[in-house]
């Protein structure tokens, strides 16, 4: 549109003119009406739905505290645990930036896995929604890249060991394994050189990443609009004006909502940084104290706890589980052989699952670990095709799934929590029904959300 | 000196003969700590704490993340640190380093001594806190003729410091109680009045079945030292306190700041709740 096509500015403020001078050359008005004050959001948000400005709120505030620990900090395996206690000590206020952004970490976690339960309670995966949830799960895979970068910096005892516990696992891959973690760390060891890597990952790489993705999955979300509590769309009863009838505008409903909601979550962070930096060892790991030492490998190395559940799942694949895993892939095939009408699914499933019963057999326990844990994060990314319900909203659907997401929350703590302890024996069968039933909520929700019975969705949305 | 160290060797020798059938395998519990009375507003503790430690600790440790006028927190002046806590003529300003290299405490201990600036960080546990644990391990020395120092430890077993503060303390012995069940040695535990450790071991008896034991080990006071108890509990918790400050010198400052920010949050929180009430009214 030429500029002088564009109608003048006329608010109340008097800054008209300098506001018509810049419209008429960005699109400033429109992307406000369009993202903010004529984004028409569903009037029955609810606690569950302030997670996402949250998170968008702790992004800025890590982006915010890490360049200014990135002025301070030294990315040099003989100076990094150093700089990190000089940071502590001798910058002014150095501190309280040092624990906005390790409490920062933890709390990013936190707020993300609740955002994603949001997702899982509301059926906000599903059509027309799939591409959001695509791109968040890729936000969510970018945001552990940069959790494990990061946590490698400090050059503490568990920074180390956990970085090379995790780099060897791709020693897993057959063949070509080794070379690959060598070509990660840059050396036959975690060392300096991993060190400059890591850092360069962490500050620069996996931010731009991250706040790539994070626009798309805004702009994702105003294209389709939001779901909300009920699961039905607003967009279908629209008033005279094209309004949805059940919608308000963003602006400034959800501003001033949100705000409050920051204010709340402020409270808890506040709590956090200057009360329980440490958090038992949850935020800060007491070993991490203790300068990053090759020679001395500590006996118990733990990730933090936002790793917790997966790190419990690669420790539950033992030679004893490969029969489990065995069992299961033959049940599945069965299972889609029977219920599935389509000659080319069944011959398809059944030789997939034939190929993967032969790698069960050729490849060690080891590379199923890491082929499991990778898959755990993943499998949350085919969801919106999973779910066979006529129904979104965990409000209208039946007891087969209310008590399936209930199992999945409960056993995604009981690994969390196993992972955080050294490995026993009782540990090691827990975590191995709780692996099992953590796949079998995902690998048979197209069948018990088909047969549960649910009730019927409202017209409008309910408050 | 080079028949001592060989009457010690013939000692752990038979010591080792003794006790070959029953070959010791896991630390059961560990160690029963005892809390640390840390109060880091207390300033004369913290004063106190800071000259026994320069006089004890700096000799062979370092604490290369603090500096000596970071003391200036303890209300101290620039010259009441230099005269009173710098012996090695270093800058104020410098941080606190130690002569000691490397190789000589590799002849001296076997091992480099660690830096213990952050050490009551490093050594918390679900135990208790690493102040609770470093006030339980200066309470925990006894005499072991099988060790290379001649001291041994019942929170940190086999450690490698010999007992620097014996002269207050006094030399004390180990006590050592066999149980046959793991409850009753844990009920002993939770009992026990000095620091306290439960170790198991297991092996074979005389027909070859497999037997466990558990030991409970304890402090028994053996000569007196130059201060009584009471006092030399009070010097540890001083050096304790001061080493807990010296891990974290803005720790107090936290507290005291996380208060003023939770109030000014919580004046923030009622005009957002206010706003929001109030746009919010006219949505049905």
């Amino acid at each position: 549109m030429a500029a002088a096509e564009k109608q003048p500015v006329t608010g109340a403020g008097p800054f008209n003119g300098v506001l018509t001078w810049i419209d008429q050359r960005f699109p400033l008005v429109s992307s406000w009406k369009e993202h903010l004050a004529e984004y028409y959001a569903p009037k029955n948000f609810n606690f569950w739905y302030y997670f996402g400005s949250l998170a968008l709120l702790v992004l800025v505030m890590q982006l915010v505290s890490g360049i200014f620990l990135t002025m301070f900090y030294k990315p040099d395996a003989a100076q990094a645990f150093a700089s990190v206690e000089y940071i502590m000590r001798d910058v002014w206020g150095g501190w309280i930036i040092r624990y906005l952004h390790s409490t920062g970490a933890s709390m990013f976690f936190l707020v993300v896995y609740l955002h994603m339960f949001r997702g899982l309670l509301y059926g906000s995966y599903r059509k027309p929604r799939e591409l959001i949830w695509i791109v968040g799960m890729l936000i969510f895979l970018g945001l552990m890249a940069e959790a494990f970068f990061g946590y490698l910096l400090p050059w503490g005892q568990m920074s180390y060991w956990g970085a090379q516990v995790i780099v060897n696992l791709f020693d897993a891959i057959p063949l070509i394994g080794p070379t690959i973690a060598v070509w990660i760390r840059g050396d036959y060891v975690v060392s300096d050189a991993t060190l400059n890597r890591f850092f360069a990952f962490h500050v620069i790489a996996i931010p731009l990443v991250l706040l790539g993705l994070v626009a798309a999955h805004i702009l994702a979300l105003h294209e389709v609009g939001s779901n909300n509590p009920d699961g039905v769309e607003i967009k279908d009863k629209k008033d005279a004006a094209g309004r949805p009838l059940d919608g308000i505008p963003f602006h400034p409903y959800y501003t001033v909502k949100d705000t409050l909601g920051a204010v709340v979550f402020l409270i808890v962070f506040a709590i956090g940084v200057f009360f329980v930096p440490e958090m038992g060892g949850y935020f800060l790991e007491y070993n991490n104290f203790i300068p990053a030492d090759p020679l001395r490998t500590p006996t118990h190395i733990a990730p933090l706890w936002y790793f917790t559940p997966y790190y419990s799942i690669l420790r539950a694949i033992t030679e004893s589980f490969m029969w489990v895993l065995g069992a299961g892939v033959i049940g599945m095939v069965v299972l889609i052989v029977l219920s599935v009408r389509n000659n080319f699914v069944r011959l398809a499933s059944v030789a997939a699952g034939a190929a993967l019963l032969v790698a069960f057999y050729v490849l060690e326990p080891k590379v199923w670990g890491v082929v499991l844990m990778g898959v755990a994060v993943m499998i949350f990314i085919p969801l919106p095709w999973l779910d066979r319900s006529p129904v979104k909203s965990i409000r209208y659907k039946g007891p087969i799934v209310k008590s399936a997401l209930a199992a999945f929350v409960i056993v995604f703590v009981v690994l969390g929590y196993l992972g955080t302890q050294p490995v026993t024996d009782t540990g090691t069968l827990i975590s191995q029904v709780c692996t099992a039933l953590y796949f079998l909520f995902f690998l048979l929700m197209p069948w018990y959300t088909a047969i549960d019975k649910c009730k019927p969705e409202p017209e409008r949305v309910t408050c | 000196m080079l028949s001592k160290i060989a009457m010690n060797f013939a000692r752990a020798m038979v010591c080792a003969a003794l006790l070959a059938p029953l070959a010791v395998l896991a630390a059961a519990d560990g160690a029963k700590l005892q809390k640390a009375p840390v109060n880091l507003n207390d300033l004369v503790s913290l004063q106190r704490g800071a000259h026994v430690f320069v006089n004890y600790c700096l000799n062979c440790h370092s604490a290369t993340y603090m500096r000596y006028n970071r003391l200036r927190d303890l209300g101290l002046s620039d010259d009441q640190i230099r005269d009173n806590l710098i012996f090695t003529g270093v800058k104020v300003g410098e941080p606190m380093k130690v002569a000691l290299s490397t190789r000589e405490a590799g002849e001296l201990f076997n091992i480099p001594t660690p830096d213990i600036s952050v050490i009551t960080r490093s050594r918390s546990s679900e135990a208790g806190s690493g102040s609770d644990w470093l006030y339980s391990y200066f309470r925990a020395f006894y005499r072991d003729s099988v060790r290379p120092t001649g001291w041994n430890n019942l929170v940190y077993e086999n450690s490698s410091m010999p007992h620097v503060l014996w002269e207050f303390s006094g030399q004390h012995q180990v006590e050592v109680q066999e149980f046959s069940s793991h409850a009753a040695a844990k009920a002993a535990l939770l009992q026990a009045k000095s620091v306290a450790r439960v170790d198991e071991i297991s092996g074979k008896d005389k027909d070859g079945r497999e037997v466990k034991r558990w030991l409970l080990k304890t402090i028994r006071p053996g000569s007196t030292g130059t201060l009584t108890p009471l006092e030399y509990d009070r010097l540890v918790a001083d050096l304790v306190n001061y080493m807990t400050y010296m891990a974290e010198p803005a720790r107090l400052e936290r507290t005291q700041i996380g208060i003023y920010v939770l109030l000014l949050l919580g004046i923030l929180f009622v005009f957002a709740y206010l706003l929001k009430k109030e746009y919010w009214k006219d949505v049905q």
